[in-house]
C-alpha cells in the first residue's frame, strides 16, 4: 500500500512541477564497489581510473594531496612499489636549487628532476591565474577531495562527467564558451566534455566506453578523497563485533544484578535492595556477571 | 555528600590516607554507595554517557592538536593532508572527534529534554539545572570554535556569520557592534588572527566544561537524583547503591550508544558534515547556502525568522537565557509530567517544535512548502515555532502549573515499583 502510494507520487509529481532550469538535476544513482559496510575499491577500476586521470583530467586538474607512494599503499590502486617509482619518474618535478644555487637554466627555463615516491602529483598550472588564463577564466578545481566536497559524492561526479551531449531545453541560453550540463549548478559549465568513446586505451581490455571510463575515474577519485576507506571498513567490523560482544555480556550482568539469576526465569523477582532481599545486595555472587 | 558515609578504610595505608586526603571516601560515597532512586529508567543513562563523551572529545582533541596547525594557510592541509592521510590512524581520530561532537549534542539534548519532562529543574535542584545550562552554552561555544578549525568553506563562512551577529549592536550604539566584531576577529575580517584565537579557546573551553561538570555532579549529589515519579526519596527502601546497579545499567547503555556512535565513525563518517567544508576557505567565494551544524539549527531558524537583525539576535540570546529561569517559570507543585496530563502534551508539542525549527533552519531562507497552488513560506513556520518556544516557557509553564489538575502521586518510590512487579 505504502509502496504503491509512493509510486503514484513519483508519477504525479513531475507532471505538476515544471522543470526549473536554474536548478540542477539530481545526480544519477550508480552502484559502486566501495558502497556499503564491506565496500572496497575495485582494483582494476582504480588502475584504469588512474590512467584516465593521468591522460585526461591532469591536463587541467591538480591532485595536490596525493603522493606517488600512495599508488602502492594498501587499499589503493595496488601498483607495486617498482611500478609507482616508474610512474613517479615519468613526471617532471621543479628541482631544488643546484650546487650553484640556481633553479633556472641559462635560457631561463625552470630546472626539473624526475619525480620520486615522496613527491606529490605536480599541478598542471603554476598558479591560479595561469589556470584561469588557460580555461576561459574558470578555475579547474583540485581533485584531491572532489568526491567528498560535492553533495551527491561519486554519483555527482559521475553525472557531471557523463552529463554532456544533452540538448538544452528550449529557452535555455548556453553562455558563450560554456557547455550545457544539467547536473551542474546553473547548468552552464566551463569544462568541455572530458570523456569520449575511446579517450584512452585500457591495457586490461575493458571497452573504453564513456560509462566505463567515468566509472573508473570516479572510483579513482573516490579513493583519492578517502584513501583509508578499506582500512576503515575493516577496523569498523572488528570494533563493532567487539562492542556487540561486550554489550551482550553487560546485558547478562545487568539482568542478573537487577533481576536475580537468569536460570530462575519465570519467577517474579523482587528487586534486590528491598527489605526482604537486602542481604543479597553485597553478596559477591550477585555482583559477578551472568 | 548528603548521605552518611559508609566507607571503612581496611589497610594501614588507606586509614593514613583517609585522615589526610579522604579521596577514596569521596569516590566511594559518590560512585559506589551513593544511594540512587531504584526507579531510574532508560532516559537517565545519558548523564554518564555525556561524561564519557567529554573524555572522548578531550583525549581525541589533544592528540589531534599535536598534528594540527592553526594557520590560515596551513590549517586545511594539516587536517586533510596530514591528519587524514599521513598520521597513523589520524583519520580515525578526526572522524571520532567530528562525529563525537554530534553524538555529544545528541546525548545532551536527550538529557535536557529528560530533565524538562521529569521536572528535574525544580526545587531543590535549581542550581543543578543552571549549571547544566552553563555546560550546554559552553558546549555550543566550543563546538562553534572547533568547527572553524579545519578552515573549510563552511568553517570560514560560519565564523563570519556568527561573529557578525555582534554588529547588530550598531543599531543601538553606532559603531560599537562593528568595533566588537573587529575585536573578536583581531583583524578587519575573519582571518589568521581569528583562527588562532579560536584554536586557543577551543582548547581551553573543554577544561572549563569539565570543571562545571564537576560542580554539576556535586550539585546532583547533594539532593540526590530526581526520578521518573518526581517524588522525593523517603528512605533506604527507595534507593539502591549506585554500584553495581547503575554502573552496570549505565555501562550497558553506554556500549549501545558507542555502537551507534562508532557506526557513524566507521560507516558514515561524513553523515553530519557539510561537503562544502572539504573545500578550503576562500574569502572571495561565498557558498550558496551557509548552514550551521545540525545541533544549532533550531536557533538559526529563530534568528532568521525575525526580519530585524538586532531583534533576531536578541531572540536568539533570549531563547538560551530563558533556560536559566525555567525553575521559576514552572509553578507546578508536581515535578514529573507522568502526573501532569496537560503539561505532558505541551512538552511533546515543545519537542516537535524544536524538531520543526531544526528542519526550517536546515532549509534555505526563501524555502517554502507547496500545496498545489498554495505556498507556505517556511519563515512563517519558523515564526510560529519561535512563538511556541517562548510561549511554552513564559506563558504555558507558569499558567498551566497553577491551573492543571494533576494525577495523584504514589506514596513512595518503593511502593510504586513493587506494585508494578519489581521493574
Amino acid at each position: 500500500m505504502k509502496r504503491s502510494l509512493l509510486a503514484l507520487l513519483a508519477l504525479t509529481v513531475p507532471a505538476f512541477a515544471a522543470e526549473d532550469l536554474t536548478q540542477p538535476l539530481a545526480p544519477q544513482k550508480q552502484a559502486w564497489s566501495f558502497d556499503g559496510v564491506t565496500g572496497a575499491y575495485d582494483r582494476g577500476a582504480l588502475q584504469r581510473g588512474f590512467q584516465i586521470y593521468k591522460e585526461v583530467c591532469a591536463a587541467c586538474h591538480s591532485l595536490n594531496m596525493v603522493a606517488f607512494h600512495d599508488l602502492a599503499a594498501p587499499g589503493g590502486p595496488g601498483f607495486t612499489e617498482a611500478q609507482a617509482k616508474v610512474i613517479a619518474a615519468s613526471y617532471k618535478i621543479p628541482a631544488e636549487p643546484n650546487d650553484r644555487g640556481e633553479i633556472f637554466d641559462e635560457k631561463g627555463n625552470r630546472l626539473t628532476r624526475p619525480g620520486i615516491l615522496a613527491d606529490h602529483f605536480p599541478p598542471p598550472f603554476a598558479n591560479e591565474q595561469a589556470a584561469r588564463a588557460s580555461n576561459g577564466g574558470a578555475l579547474p578545481p583540485d581533485l584531491s577531495l572532489i568526491v567528498k566536497a560535492r553533495q551527491g559524492g561519486p554519483d555527482y561526479v559521475y553525472s557531471i562527467i557523463t552529463g554532456f551531449n544533452q540538448k538544452p531545453p528550449r529557452g535555455f541560453a548556453v553562455q558563450e564558451g560554456k557547455y550545457y550540463n544539467p547536473y551542474f549548478a546553473g547548468r552552464n559549465i566551463s569544462m568541455p566534455p572530458p570523456l569520449n568513446q575511446g579517450s584512452v586505451t585500457f591495457s586490461d581490455g575493458t571497452p573504453p566506453t564513456v560509462a566505463n571510463e567515468a566509472k573508473a575515474v570516479v572510483t579513482f577519485l573516490s579513493w583519492a578523497s578517502e584513501p583509508q576507506l578499506e582500512a576503515r571498513h575493516r577496523l569498523g567490523m572488528q570494533v563493532l563485533a567487539f562492542l556487540v560482544l561486550v554489550a551482550g555480556l553487560l546485558f547478562l550482568s545487568y539482568r542478573k544484578i537487577w533481576h536475580g539469576k537468569p536460570e530462575d526465569e519465570g519467577v517474579a523477582h523482587d528487586l534486590p535492595g528491598s527489605p526482604t532481599e537486602k542481604a543479597e545486595v553485597g553478596d559477591p555472587d550477585t555482583l559477578s556477571g551472568g | 555528600m548528603a548521605h552518611q558515609s559508609s566507607y571503612v578504610p581496611k589497610t594501614g595505608f588507606t586509614r593514613w590516607l583517609d585522615q589526610r586526603l579522604p579521596i577514596i571516601r569521596l569516590v566511594n560515597d559518590s560512585f559506589v554507595t551513593y544511594p540512587t532512586p531504584r526507579n531510574l529508567n532508560f532516559w537517565y543513562v545519558f548523564g554518564g554517557i555525556l561524561a564519557v563523551m567529554l573524555v572522548v572529545q578531550i583525549v581525541s582533541g589533544i592528540v589531534l592538536s599535536m598534528h594540527y596547525v592553526p594557520n590560515a594557510d596551513l590549517a586545511f592541509g594539516s587536517v586533510e593532508q596530514r591528519i587524514m592521510r599521513e598520521v597513523n590512524y589520524g583519520w580515525l581520530l578526526r572522524y571520532i572527534h567530528a562525529n563525537g561532537a554530534s553524538m555529544f549534542f545528541l546525548a545532551v539534548y536527550v538529557h535536557i529534554f529528560r530533565g524538562l519532562y521529569y521536572g528535574s529543574y525544580k526545587a531543590p535542584r535549581e542550581i543543578l539545572w543552571i549549571l547544566g545550562v552553563f555546560i550546554y552554552l559552553l558546549m555550543m561555544a566550543t563546538a562553534f570554535f572547533g568547527y572553524v578549525l579545519p578552515w573549510g568553506q563552511m568553517s570560514f563562512w560560519g565564523a563570519t556569520v556568527i561573529t557578525s551577529l555582534f554588529s547588530a549592536i550598531d543599531q543601538v550604539i553606532p559603531n560599537l557592534g562593528t568595533a566588537i566584531t573587529h575585536w573578536l576577529w583581531g583583524d578587519f575580517a575573519v582571518g589568521d588572527a581569528t583562527l588562532n584565537r579560536f584554536f586557543s579557546l577551543h582548547y581551553l573551553l573543554p577544561f572549563v566544561i569539565a570543571g562545571v561538570v564537576g560542580l554539576h555532579i556535586w550539585a546532583l549529589h547533594v539532593p540526590g537524583n530526581n526520578n521518573p515519579l518526581g517524588i522525593d526519596v523517603k528512605g533506604p527502601q527507595d534507593t539502591v547503591p549506585f554500584h553495581p546497579f547503575y554502573t552496570v545499567k549505565d555501562g550497558f547503555y553506554m556500549v549501545l550508544f558507542f555502537i551507534v556512535f562508532l557506526g557513524f565513525v566507521f560507516y558514515a563518517p561524513n553523515f553530519f558534515g557539510n561537503p562544502d567544508n572539504y573545500i578550503q576557505a576562500n574569502p572571495l567565494v561565498t557558498p550558496p547556502d551557509i548552514v550551521p551544524e545540525w545541533y544549532l539549527l533550531p536557533f538559526y531558524a529563530m534568528l532568521r525568522a525575525i526580519p530585524s537583525k538586532l531583534i533576531g539576535v536578541l531572540v536568539l540570546v533570549g531563547s538560551l537565557l530563558t533556560l536559566l529561569v525555567v525553575p521559576w517559570l514552572d509553578t507546578s507543585k508536581v515535578r514529573s509530567c507522568r502526573f501532569r496530563p496537560l503539561m505532558k502534551q505541551l512538552f511533546w508539542v515543545f519537542v516537535a517544535d524544536c524538531l520543526l525549527l531544526g528542519y526550517v533552519g536546515s532549509q534555505t531562507a526563501d524555502a517554502a512548502w507547496h500545496f498545489g497552488e498554495a505556498e507556505l513560506p517556511l519563515v512563517w513556520l519558523a515564526r510560529l515555532g519561535t512563538l511556541y518556544y517562548f510561549g511554552f516557557f513564559w506563558v504555558l509553564m507558569p499558567w498551566i502549573g497553577k491551573k492543571e489538575v494533576t494525577r495523584p502521586l504514589p506514596e513512595s518510590i518503593a511502593q510504586s515499583v513493587l506494585a508494578k512487579g519489581g521493574h
